[in-house]
């Protein structure tokens, strides 16, 4: 089964690659990049592609290994069995299943979404290495064993917060989305606005790109805020000169663009000079 | 084939295991490379490097082993950027040196000869491209201008295409010698040192079941503090004067140590520590703390992190009414063994380069100052400091 990119998501050469393999060997893929690359969205994709149903995982701080597996709700049993409820009795009725079960237990093997995992603390990769190379958990409260049916499809992705483990790295293919390249990115943004002027798309492109270039930017504008802005220049029905001629000046409507306002003032002063300058390689 | 590659890529220092070697063979068995090379590259780029820092020297391992193409992990020469070069040499060279390459001719000089030296090198070997003074007798490599990865981009003689791995695209993102933020706060978290003690309190589920049913199934509730990194450090950083060339991994080193400690508590000083430290640079003159405030005010389980580049006359250190920009009364020396006395543990972590610590004096003493506890401000140093901190 190969991925190729859908209707609505343009994968370059090597994406397919390392999705065919992690697909094919039934190991997860871990996926960085720049933020706003497109890492969450591509395991949507990968699910519709696939026809899988998608189970995503969005991993915070304090979340523990744990709670993707199952967790045991030890209060609820505490109460029922205060209260005589009948189903204090069967201890299954209090096993909560986390999203590493639920994707387990389809049949028709799901796409997992671990979401952000670099967020957690260093151990958790660490404490899910059994459970994804063997697709296997213990259960103790009901000393069952809970077996994938189908190799779920996983999809790991990182922000670079954190170095991820070793061992967990091992385990994984890697794939690294890199910051698209002009080409690339008209079929982007032509998948998503096959309806926008080609000048506007091009006028706009030309500014995001020299934005891109300004040095000292805290957070450079990204694939989703271009068609973020596209999106807006479109709504707003902006003429293209007005796009055109900001290059290297604050475009209209940059607050699509530039979220911070360090960043807007640095364009404001700087951007002019160093707008047109292409970077060499 | 295979095999070559695998080790071409751990000579070249990218962290790749058998492990991951075999996972390879498996793909290749079934056939997912399409049967080019250009599959076969991306997918051992997958299943062998993990993090794109590494992708540019897959990339050149690649290479190599696929094309026979010239190694190297030196970069090949172009023309230098004279403004670079500037740059570079304000970073790396120590004071020493450059009035030595004063005495050589001046700096224009020295970039004359260098961009001289580089076009006899071009014309010597085509298509070859190698460091400029690797024979150790050029002064380039004397004034170390070379040994971190300082590199001059280089333009491919052979007329051809260019093949993907060819192009280079990851090269900005090989930073083995550069600190990142992630990598500080990782280096940081070495300290890290969960305690409970205070803080909201938790239910304790094991030990409520456990109390609970020994008390025949009537509620017995357990609580527990939560788990707090309870490491305190006491951040003193070096700012102004020579230190300017260095703030920008101070403040990367400030802003991971921000994140990563609760009770981080940060001072500046200028060249040495005196009577007096300041919270934030703008109210240097009018609004200090005095260092015996702060002696008393922090407890002994505070870490000592000291960030300077330890460079100033000795005097400073020294004499009483050494400092550069106001009177002390008492040297920087006796201050500096009052900190000790009152932090054990503690560290100095220094933005200069290790190799040019011997070139100035101060630096050495404020070393022996500290028992030898100076490490570079490196990953490496880093590393080494805080696992000194946490023993």
């Amino acid at each position: 089964m190969r991925f190729e990119g859908t209707d609505t998501y343009v994968a370059t050469e090597d994406l397919m690659v390392a999705v065919g393999a992690a697909v094919s060997l039934g190991r997860p893929l871990l996926v960085k990049g720049e933020p706003g690359t497109g890492k969450t969205v591509l395991a949507e994709e990968i699910a519709r592609a696939l026809g899988k149903r998608l189970v995503s995982w969005n991993v915070k701080s304090t979340t523990k290994a744990r709670q993707g597996l199952y967790e045991y709700d030890a209060v609820a049993r505490l109460r029922d069995g205060q209260l005589g409820d009948e189903r204090v009795n069967d201890i299954s009725n209090y096993i909560v299943r986390g999203k590493l079960w639920e994707a387990f237990d389809d049949d028709a093997g799901a796409v997992l979404l671990i979401d952000e995992v670099d967020k957690a603390d260093i151990e958790f990769p660490n404490d899910l290495l059994h459970e994804l190379d063997r697709m296997e958990f213990f259960v103790y409260e009901t000393k069952e064993t809970v077996r994938a049916v189908n190799r779920p499809v996983v999809i790991i992705t990182s922000n670079n917060e954190k170095e991820l483990p070793d061992a967990f790295l091992r385990r994984c293919f890697f794939h690294f989305i890199r910051f698209p390249d002009q080409q690339t990115m008209s079929r982007i943004v032509d998948v998503h606005h096959p309806d926008l002027a080609p000048e506007l798309i091009q006028a706009a492109m030309r500014v995001f790109y020299g934005l891109r270039e300004v040095p000292g930017l805290k957070k450079r504008p990204s694939t989703s805020e271009l068609l973020d802005w596209l999106k807006v220049l479109d709504a707003e029905s902006i003429e293209i000169e007005r796009v055109a001629k900001a290059t290297g000046a604050l475009p209209p409507l940059f607050g699509a663009l530039l979220k911070n306002e360090q960043d807007v003032d640095l364009v404001r002063h700087v951007g002019s000079r160093h707008g047109s300058r292409r970077g060499r390689g | 084939m295979f095999l070559r590659l695998f080790f071409g890529l751990r000579d070249a220092r990218v962290p790749v295991s058998l492990r991951e070697y075999l996972t390879l063979l498996e793909a290749l068995k079934r056939d997912l490379h399409g049967f080019s090379v250009e599959g076969f590259y991306h997918l051992s780029r997958a299943a062998l490097v993990k993090d794109e820092r590494w992708f540019d020297r897959f990339d050149q391992v690649f290479g190599h082993i696929i094309k026979g193409l010239e190694l190297h992990l030196e970069e090949p020469w172009q023309e230098i950027p004279e403004e670079w070069l500037r740059k570079m040499a304000g970073q790396h060279l120590t004071e020493e040196e450059k009035a030595l390459i004063q005495s050589l001719g001046g700096f224009e000089e020295l970039m004359k000869t260098l961009a001289e030296r580089m076009k006899e090198q071009n014309e010597r070997h085509q298509g070859g491209s190698k460091w400029i003074g690797t024979g150790g007798t050029s002064p380039f490599g004397a004034w170390g201008y070379n040994p971190e990865g300082i590199r001059i981009g280089g333009k491919s003689v052979h007329r051809r295409a260019v093949k993907i791995w060819e192009k280079r695209v990851f090269k900005d993102l090989d930073d083995e010698v550069e600190l990142g933020t992630r990598n500080l706060k990782v280096a940081l978290r070495r300290l890290r040192r969960f305690t409970r003690d205070g803080g909201e309190p938790l239910l304790d589920i094991d030990e409520t079941i456990e109390a609970t049913a020994k008390n025949a199934g009537w509620l017995d509730l357990k609580l527990v503090a939560e788990k707090r990194n309870n490491v305190k450090v006491l951040l003193l950083l070096d700012i102004g004067g020579s230190m300017d060339d260095h703030i920008r991994e101070v403040e990367r080193l400030f802003s991971a140590a921000r994140t990563e400690f609760k009770h981080l508590e940060q001072f500046y000083f200028h060249n040495c520590v005196y009577e007096g430290l300041w919270r934030e640079n703008s109210l240097r003159w009018t609004d200090q703390t005095s260092t015996r405030e702060v002696l008393n005010t922090y407890g002994r389980d505070y870490k000592l992190i000291l960030v300077g580049d330890a460079s100033m006359s000795p005097y400073e250190i020294v004499m009483p009414g050494g400092a550069v920009e106001h009177w002390n009364e008492e040297a920087g020396v006796v201050w500096m063994q009052r900190l000790l006395t009152a932090y054990p543990d503690a560290t100095w972590l220094n933005p200069v380069p290790r190799r040019a610590w011997g070139y100035t004096e101060s630096i050495d003493m404020i070393k022996t100052v500290m028992d030898d506890r100076m490490h570079p401000l490196t990953l490496d140093g880093l590393d080494a400091a805080m696992r000194e901190l946490a023993a």
